[in-house]
Formats: structure tokens, C-alpha cells, sequence
């Protein structure tokens, strides 16, 4: 039996350029750079390493996103995925994370799975939140924020560090798992990776192939709205003083004027 | 008046600061109602009480413990139906996050995570987040729904306002969807003795420059009652824990002093601390963006000036 493995990627701007919004407090996607967000670097190694451990596996990435996205897509095939899935629709423009889940629900039930991956959390939205919504909407168990996971006898096990403990946590599959950046450096695409992925099936899916209306997505279907983004004020010019030996007391000095000390 | 929902984050009965937190800012938009779940939630309600709750749900059960997310979740939808609420505040932890995250999807309503700042408005509350590495701050509003709002420590002050804090037992319906993920050991973080990073007013961190060697940081810490943080680069080296990494990928922080020792301050570094309310920072070299952020910078060697500042910090103390 194949296990069939998905991949749930982000396409972001890079988070080294300068981001801002667009007039309808959208992310502007023209103005930046984009690439695959490194936090889904992460879930595209875990999911390569756990199909190399069976004798049978089919990784697939997902993507929502304009055309652009297809870019993430392209990395995630080139590290070793055998196929994607991108979604693309002009009514999907300022979709927020509940939409956004719902999409991707409908795209991984499409295609099928046993397991999902994702990302601890965009670089961009930050929210974080993608992983448990997912699970909710396909009613599976959610094995999230993992440092350590691998899949045996159709279970998927990990270990999920938190703030007060160190969890083991124990699921059957299908399930939905996220890994962060401690569960292991992402490999680099090789050059007959690269060569590879440009022949490798990318699908493009719209709404109307999900059973998705326009109406239910987007600036007009999101369930939050964004009233101001104003850049954050410039913090003024502190005092920058070259140590000459009175460093450490200055510095006393600077902090018991503040009243810390 | 509405009725604000307020989810507890304890351990074992000991309410921690982010929900006092909470209430203060629920206090804004109505009457908080606090639910607190598992082990110890009937030793929670005294301390909600006199911080303005003026009902407490519990429900005690081993689900809680037993299993992941979703049991909270089960009974954050039982407490939403029973209480009808304005809206719902949940503390910004990872575990928080997740769990507003489902709540949302189950009730049909918007969330918003890592507010930094939430008042009343005359659509719904109004939630200040900090985007982009702290490069931008916006503000957003639930169009559709309940409002679930995830709220991020050092967010609001703690503020005694006391309460009826009238307590009752919430009944929660469990599914076989609750037991989906089973926690098959737990081993609990061994103490430091200092403050939780995300709470604690003043933070102590080291990067790069500090060599392996946090002693001195520890040091300087101990003598200002702070937390100590630690960059990527330093936990990636295994000179301190991932609990105490700040940046993206670890925690955010927002103390009222931030001190970076041997921290170059990368955008992912930025993105955890840029919204502490004074920036200090040591660092050899010159040109280290993290001097952009300084309110008062010291380029020089750590380990001479921060072993300097903590003798006078003991000194002025004693």
C-alpha cells in the first residue's frame, strides 16, 4: 500500500525585503520577492524522510496561492517531492486563514491522503494556526508543533516540545502532523533534482474543481477585516557608546535612570 | 451587560499571568466569565475572582491531560453555547493558538491571533496586532461570528478588580475525535527558578558572541530578576535550551527591558523582541543591526561589561 503523504506549502514574500500592505491591507505580494517560506522547508524534509523509511510512498504538495506560488512548488519538487497540487483562483485574493483552510481541506481531500504536513507556521501571517484548522475540518487527529516525528505500522509518532514539558504524542493515521524548525535541516535541491522537478505533474485546481464558490472566499467571504496598517514609528535614536572601560557602568547608569536598578 | 469568555491557562490550579492579563482586557468589553479545565480548576477560581471574573466555569477531567488540544476545545464550545459570548480571549501560547484555531472553525467565527492591544468597538472588539517582524501594527476586527481572539503576554496589565467569581460546573460532551492523539508520557521542563520568558519584565539574551559560555548572562540576570532568552544561533549551537530561543521561530517577547549580549540581531531575532519597551545591546561589532534598535548601545566585549553592569546592579540593589 502506498502512503500517501501531503505537504501543505506557503508561498511568501522573503521576510529579508522590505513587506508592506497593499491599499486593501492584503500582503503585497507585487512589490517582494517570493519564495517556498523556510518554515515549510521543514515539512517537505520530514515528509521526504518518512517516505524514504517505508517501501512505498507518494509525497504530493499543495499550494494556495497566485500564480507566482507555483514557484514554492518548484523548490518543494526539486528537494524531492513526486508531484503537486496548486490552487489558483482570482477570487482567492485576501483570503483569510479560515478560508484559506477550507481550501486546502477540499484540495487534500481531492487528491486523498494518510498523512499531512505542514509547517509550524508561515513566515508572513505568522498565525500558526493552519495546522489545527486543517485537522478540524477533516476530522482527523492533530499532531502538531513536532521536533521529532517518523510513521510506524500505520501510526504517527513524534515529540511535541512545549513550555511547561516535553510531550510524546501518539495518533493513527490519517492524520495531521507539523514540524518545526528543530526536526532537522532541510536538504538542498541537487542539480539532477532540479532537472528532475521540471518534468514532474504540477495539477492547477480552481474553486469550481474544489465545489467552492467565489462568494465564500476572499476580501468579501474573509471573517475578519483589516481597518489600518500603519508602519511602526521608527524607534528613535538610543545612545551608542564605544566601550573605554566604563561600559558596565554607563550602561548602570542608563538603567537606573530608567528605574530598573 | 455581554459576557466576555476568558480561557484559563493553569498548572495544577496556579493561574498563570497571561490570564490575569486577559481579564483586565476582557473587563474592556463586558462581564469576563473565566473556564477553567483539568487537574485544579476549582483551586483557579479565588485568584479569577478578585481579577474580575464574575462567573467561573470548570470541568475537571483526565481528557485534558490525556489527550491534545482537542478536549479544550470541546469545552470551549460547551462554555460558548452556554454563555453566549461577546467574544472569546485565549492566551497566545502555541498550545492557545491551536486551540482558538479549532474553536473558530466549530462555531463559524473569525479569529484574530497574537493581539498586543484589544479595546472595545462599536462593531466588535478592535484587535491590535504586531506584523512583520514588528515593522508594521495593524488593526483588525471578526466580521463573522464570535470573535476568537488570541492574546500575547505582557499585553495588558494584571488588575485587581473583584468579582462575585460564581462557580459552576461546565458539562462537557467528549467524542471519539477528542481521544484522537494520545500524550503517552509527559516529562515536565526542569525549572530554571526565574521568570517565564514570555512574562517576565526584563529579558537577558545572548547570541553568537556569547561563546558557549551564558554564565555571565545568567549572572546579570539573577541580579535584575529577568528571564534569560538566547538567539538561533545559540541554540542551534547548543549553548541553551530551544525553550529559551526569541525570534520566529521561538518565542515572542515583549518585556519592558530587553538586554542583547553577542546578538547581531537578524530579522528573525527582530521579529520576537522588537516590541520591548526599552532596547539595550552589547556587541563588538559596530555596524550590528541590533544597535538600530538600541536605546542605549554598548560596542565592547560582553564578558567585561556585562559582568560590570551586574556588580553594579548588585551593588545599587544591596
Amino acid at each position: 500500500m502506498t502512503l500517501k503523504i501531503v505537504v501543505s506549502v506557503k508561498y511568501v514574500p522573503d521576510a529579508a525585503g522590505d513587506r508592506t500592505f497593499a491599499d486593501d491591507f492584503t500582503v503585497d505580494r507585487d512589490e517582494a520577492d517570493g519564495l517556498l517560506s523556510e518554515l515549510d522547508e521543514y515539512a517537505v524534509e520530514q515528509a521526504l524522510r518518512i517516505a524514504e523509511a517505508v517501501e512505498d510512498a507518494e509525497v504530493t504538495v499543495v499550494t494556495v496561492g497566485p500564480e507566482d506560488a507555483r514557484a514554492a512548488l518548484g523548490k518543494a519538487l526539486s528537494m524531492g517531492a513526486d508531484n503537486a497540487i496548486h490552487v489558483e483562483d482570482d477570487d482567492l485574493h485576501g483570503t483569510d486563514a479560515i478560508g484559506t483552510s477550507l481550501v486546502l481541506a477540499k484540495a487534500i481531500e481531492k487528491t486523498g491522503f494518510d498523512l499531512v504536513v505542514c509547517g509550524m507556521a508561515s513566515t508572513d501571517g505568522a498565525m500558526g494556526v493552519l495546522p489545527a484548522m486543517l485537522a478540524e475540518r477533516l476530522d482527523v487527529p492533530q499532531v502538531t508543533l513536532l521536533s521529532e516525528v517518523s510513521v510506524h505500522d500505520g501510526a504517527v509518532i513524534g515529540r511535541r516540545d512545549g513550555d511547561a514539558a516535553s510531550e510524546r504524542l501518539q495518533a493513527a493515521l490519517p492524520a495531521i502532523v507539523s514540524v518545526t524548525d528543530q526536526s532537522g535541516e532541510a536538504r538542498y535541491p541537487s542539480f539532477k533534482g532540479i532537472m528532475a522537478a521540471k518534468k514532474k505533474p504540477v495539477e492547477t485546481l480552481d474553486l469550481d474543481d474544489l465545489g467552492l464558490e467565489g462568494d465564500e472566499l476572499g476580501l468579501a467571504g474573509s471573517y475578519t477585516v483589516v481597518e489600518a496598517a500603519a508602519e511602526r514609528p521608527a524607534r528613535t535614536a538610543g545612545v551608542i557608546v564605544k566601550d573605554e572601560g566604563e561600559g558596565g557602568k554607563q550602561l548602570a547608569e542608563f538603567l537606573a535612570g530608567q528605574k530598573f536598578i | 451587560m455581554a459576557e466576555v469568555l476568558v480561557h484559563v491557562d493553569h498548572a495544577d490550579g496556579a493561574v498563570r499571568k497571561p490570564t490575569l492579563e486577559l481579564l483586565t482586557l476582557a473587563r474592556r468589553l463586558g462581564e469576563p466569565v473565566a473556564l477553567a479545565l483539568g487537574a485544579g480548576a476549582r483551586e483557579t477560581t479565588a485568584v479569577l475572582a478578585e481579577h474580575g471574573a464574575t462567573r467561573v466555569l470548570t470541568h475537571e477531567a483526565s481528557e485534558y491531560a490525556d489527550y491534545l488540544v482537542v478536549p479544550k476545545v470541546d469545552a470551549l464550545r460547551a462554555a460558548v453555547a452556554a454563555v453566549s459570548p461577546a467574544a472569546v480571549l485565549v492566551p497566545s501560547s502555541a498550545e492557545g493558538k491551536e486551540i482558538a484555531a479549532r474553536l473558530a472553525i466549530r462555531i463559524g467565527s473569525g479569529i484574530v491571533t497574537d493581539a498586543i492591544d484589544v479595546e472595545a468597538g462599536a462593531e466588535g472588539p478592535i484587535v491590535t496586532q504586531s506584523v512583520f517582524a514588528g515593522s508594521y501594527t495593524t488593526k483588525s476586527r471578526v466580521s463573522l461570528g464570535t470573535p476568537v481572539i488570541t492574546v500575547k503576554p505582557n499585553s495588558a496589565p494584571v488588575e485587581p478588580a473583584p468579582a462575585a467569581g460564581t462557580v459552576a460546573e461546565l458539562a462537557v460532551g467528549f467524542s471519539d475525535s477528542t481521544r484522537g492523539t494520545r500524550i503517552t508520557e509527559r516529562i515536565p521542563r526542569r525549572s530554571s527558578g526565574r521568570p517565564e520568558l514570555t512574562e517576565a519584565a526584563i529579558v537577558v539574551a545572548g547570541g553568537r558572541g556569547v561563546n558557549g559560555d551564558f554564565t555571565v548572562l545568567e549572572a546579570l540576570a539573577d541580579a535584575l530578576g529577568a528571564a534569560v532568552g538566547a538567539s538561533r544561533a545559540a541554540v542551534d549551537a547548543d549553548w541553551y535550551p530551544h525553550a529559551q530561543q526569541v525570534g520566529q521561530t521561538g518565542k515572542s517577547v515583549s518585556p519592558q527591558l530587553y538586554i542583547a549580549a553577542g546578538i547581531s540581531g537578524a530579522i528573525q531575532h527582530r521579529a520576537g523582541m522588537q516590541t520591548a519597551k526599552t532596547i539595550v545591546a552589547i556587541n563588538k561589532d559596530p555596524e550590528a543591526p541590533i544597535f538600530d534598535l538600541a536605546d542605549h548601545g554598548v560596542i565592547g566585549d560582553l564578558f567585561e561589561i556585562v559582568p560590570a553592569l551586574t556588580a553594579e546592579a548588585r551593588a545599587r540593589k544591596g
